[in-house]
């Protein structure tokens, strides 16, 4: 039987190399997409013009202000004088954030431990905005830490500062875990459906059903070089994100791949489900591309914010590995973290593979 | 006892749903004959057939293949067993000797033998200079004798063969037979299914599915005799025809 497994591994990896537009397809796209994603699309921002009203004028609005105007991200167009110039400010389009201090900023900061400052930005363009008031939190995070260094009691100046561990948020650190998510999905889920409904659509897989192989090896043996193939490319586009964009791998290596095979697996699990239901490599892509890439490209959280959907919505997030995934490999890539702080979402995805598994094999079952 | 059959079944049944695609199929296919399955489109042939070989498991009934009881011994059924499938199966991308070291391999014999004996095979189809080309480029009489040789490489008692001479002309049809008779003489049972009226003449047996029962067995001689027809065209008609609106 090991014979038959290993000749089975052996004519898959003859199959994959001979199709060689395919394979080049295969490694292409990742490569290509991450450079897309890092030079391309970025979220970075510079020299977005913004207005300050500055109702307070005092020595910590000043120190703030040139602070936020010294750094390459924002160029003051105007100082304000009053509330109808800000609305004159963006209908000419020509600033995306006005920054407004309230009165008696300072002494407030001074006497109460807190102060308001208000952002006022462009939504027309939500992702831009999100980003923008990042960075201006980041600014005046920095500040208020500063001041704080040199006092007992702390002062508030915003109350939280968003998305420290990408402090220049470069659009690159968040797009190689997101990006990882998706390809490895795609290229594991779509793939395995498609080459076992090729095997369906040939009628060789009949020949294999009557010959005395076992129908698990008949998967296994299909599967594993395209986990190998996963892998490979996952390997790619950390190698690019590193040595390109300088995204960094804080945390372990081997606790990365390992979360990384248990995703692969996840997503193989995926791809034998589909291919349980598809009966054409057209199905199987259909199925792959619209039930599959469409909800972890636009429910992971890599594009948009989970925090920001309906709240209706979100709970359909807990049902994409992807969400639990992108959050494992943020914390080991960004943050350093440990197995111990992503034990939930390993969890979560093995639960998500043995549920998967069972109802393929009840599936399976229940088609012969 | 039953050491006469390739193939025996009592009350075979198939239902799926309310829908009974065979009903109560009761046959014998003798060691080392030519047993044509005949029946029109969704008679119920592939349906039994299907069963026999251990992709369907029946809903009622009993069946020996190979001495072996379908439902206690499969495992050891499909050691014993060869299947074509309608569409030939090779895999296109790889090379003759690569179909035949893959499917002889699943089959679990040694890599030795495989090599002695594709070397054989290979010379008997004439096929030695294509040995390295892919199957994708061979013309399609080609692959189907390539396919049933592939189907019987491991030696079955027993070769299931699914509409095999569909889409390929006369001549190679011709050709094919030549090739079934070559091996049946040598022991091997074959079990077909075909709707080619013509070609059921071939068979040593042959019975005949309508409606998902078994509406005639026997020699071609003798379902012609006993509907006093020429050809077994007008036979299938009369049967088919028969039951339909009688």
């Amino acid at each position: 039987m090991f014979n038959g497994f290993l000749g089975f591994f052996k004519k898959e990896f003859i199959q994959i190399f001979r199709d060689k537009k395919s394979l080049l397809i295969l490694l292409g796209i990742p490569t290509i997409q991450i450079l897309l994603f890092g030079f391309a699309i970025t979220n970075e921002i510079r020299d977005v013009r913004i207005a300050i009203l500055d109702y307070s004028k005092d020595n910590t609005t000043k120190e703030i202000i040139s602070k936020i105007v010294s750094t390459n991200y924002f160029k003051l167009y105007k100082m304000l004088r009053n509330e109808k110039d800000i609305e004159r400010a963006f209908q000419t389009g020509e600033i995306k954030e006005a920054i407004v201090f309230s009165q008696n900023f300072g002494q407030n900061l001074e006497k109460f431990g807190k102060a308001n400052v208000q952002f006022i930005n462009d939504g027309t363009d939500p992702n831009t905005a999100t980003t923008i008031i990042g960075y201006t939190n980041s600014i005046i995070g920095q500040y208020q830490n500063e001041i704080t260094r040199t006092r007992q009691i702390p002062l508030i100046i915003t109350p939280e500062v968003k998305m420290r561990y990408n402090p220049e948020l470069k659009g690159v650190f968040l797009s190689v875990p997101g990006l990882i998510s998706i390809i490895l999905m795609l290229i594991s889920a779509m793939m395995t459906s498609i080459s076992i409904t090729k095997e369906k659509e040939s009628g060789s897989m009949e020949v294999l059903l009557v010959s005395p192989i076992k129908p698990a090896v008949v998967i296994i043996a299909k599967v594993i070089p395209y986990a190998i193939i996963s892998v490979t490319i996952a390997t790619i586009v950390l190698t690019l994100g590193r040595f390109v964009f300088e995204v960094p791998i804080k945390g372990n290596l081997i606790l990365l791949f390992a979360e990384i095979t248990v995703y692969v697996i996840m997503s193989l699990s995926l791809g034998i489900l589909i291919s349980t239901v598809a009966k054409t490599q057209q199905v199987a892509l259909f199925i792959s591309l619209i039930g599959l890439m469409m909800p972890t490209v636009l429910l992971s959280g890599f594009i948009f914010p989970i925090e920001n959907m309906p709240i209706w919505l979100q709970p359909f997030t807990y049902l994409i590995p992807a969400r639990w995934f992108i959050v494992i490999i943020k914390n080991i890539m960004l943050k350093g973290s440990d197995f111990s702080t992503i034990l939930n979402e390993t969890l979560v995805l093995f639960l998500m593979i043995l549920v998967t598994i069972s109802i393929s094999i009840k599936k399976y079952k229940i088609r012969l | 006892m039953s050491n006469n059959f390739a193939i025996k079944t009592i009350d075979l049944t198939k239902k799926f749903g309310n829908f009974t695609a065979c009903d109560n199929l009761t046959f014998e296919v003798h060691k080392g004959e030519i047993f044509g399955f005949l029946g029109a489109n969704g008679a119920g042939k592939t349906t039994a057939m299907k069963m026999l070989s251990g992709l369907l498991s029946p809903t009622s009934g009993t069946a020996k293949i190979a001495d072996y009881d379908i439902y206690k011994e499969s495992e050891k059924i499909k050691k014993n067993i060869g299947y074509m499938s309608q569409k030939f199966s090779l895999y296109d991308d790889l090379t003759i000797q690569e179909n035949i070291n893959f499917f002889a391999g699943i089959y679990g014999l040694s890599n030795k033998l495989i090599k002695e004996k594709s070397e054989v095979v290979i010379n008997e189809l004439d096929l030695k200079k294509q040995q390295n080309k892919l199957v994708g480029s061979l013309p399609l009489g080609w692959k189907q004798k390539l396919a049933f040789s592939i189907a019987i490489f491991h030696n079955p008692a027993i070769v299931f063969l699914d509409e095999p001479t569909g889409g390929v002309d006369p001549v190679t049809r011709r050709q094919f037979w030549d090739l079934i008779y070559q091996s049946a003489e040598r022991g091997l049972t074959v079990f077909l299914t075909t709707h080619y009226m013509d070609e059921s003449e071939y068979c040593n047996r042959i019975a005949i599915m309508a409606n998902g029962k078994l509406a005639a067995i026997g020699t071609p001689k003798e379902l012609k005799e006993s509907n006093s027809s020429s050809s077994m065209n007008d036979v299938f008609i009369q049967i088919a025809r028969g039951k339909n609106y009688v």
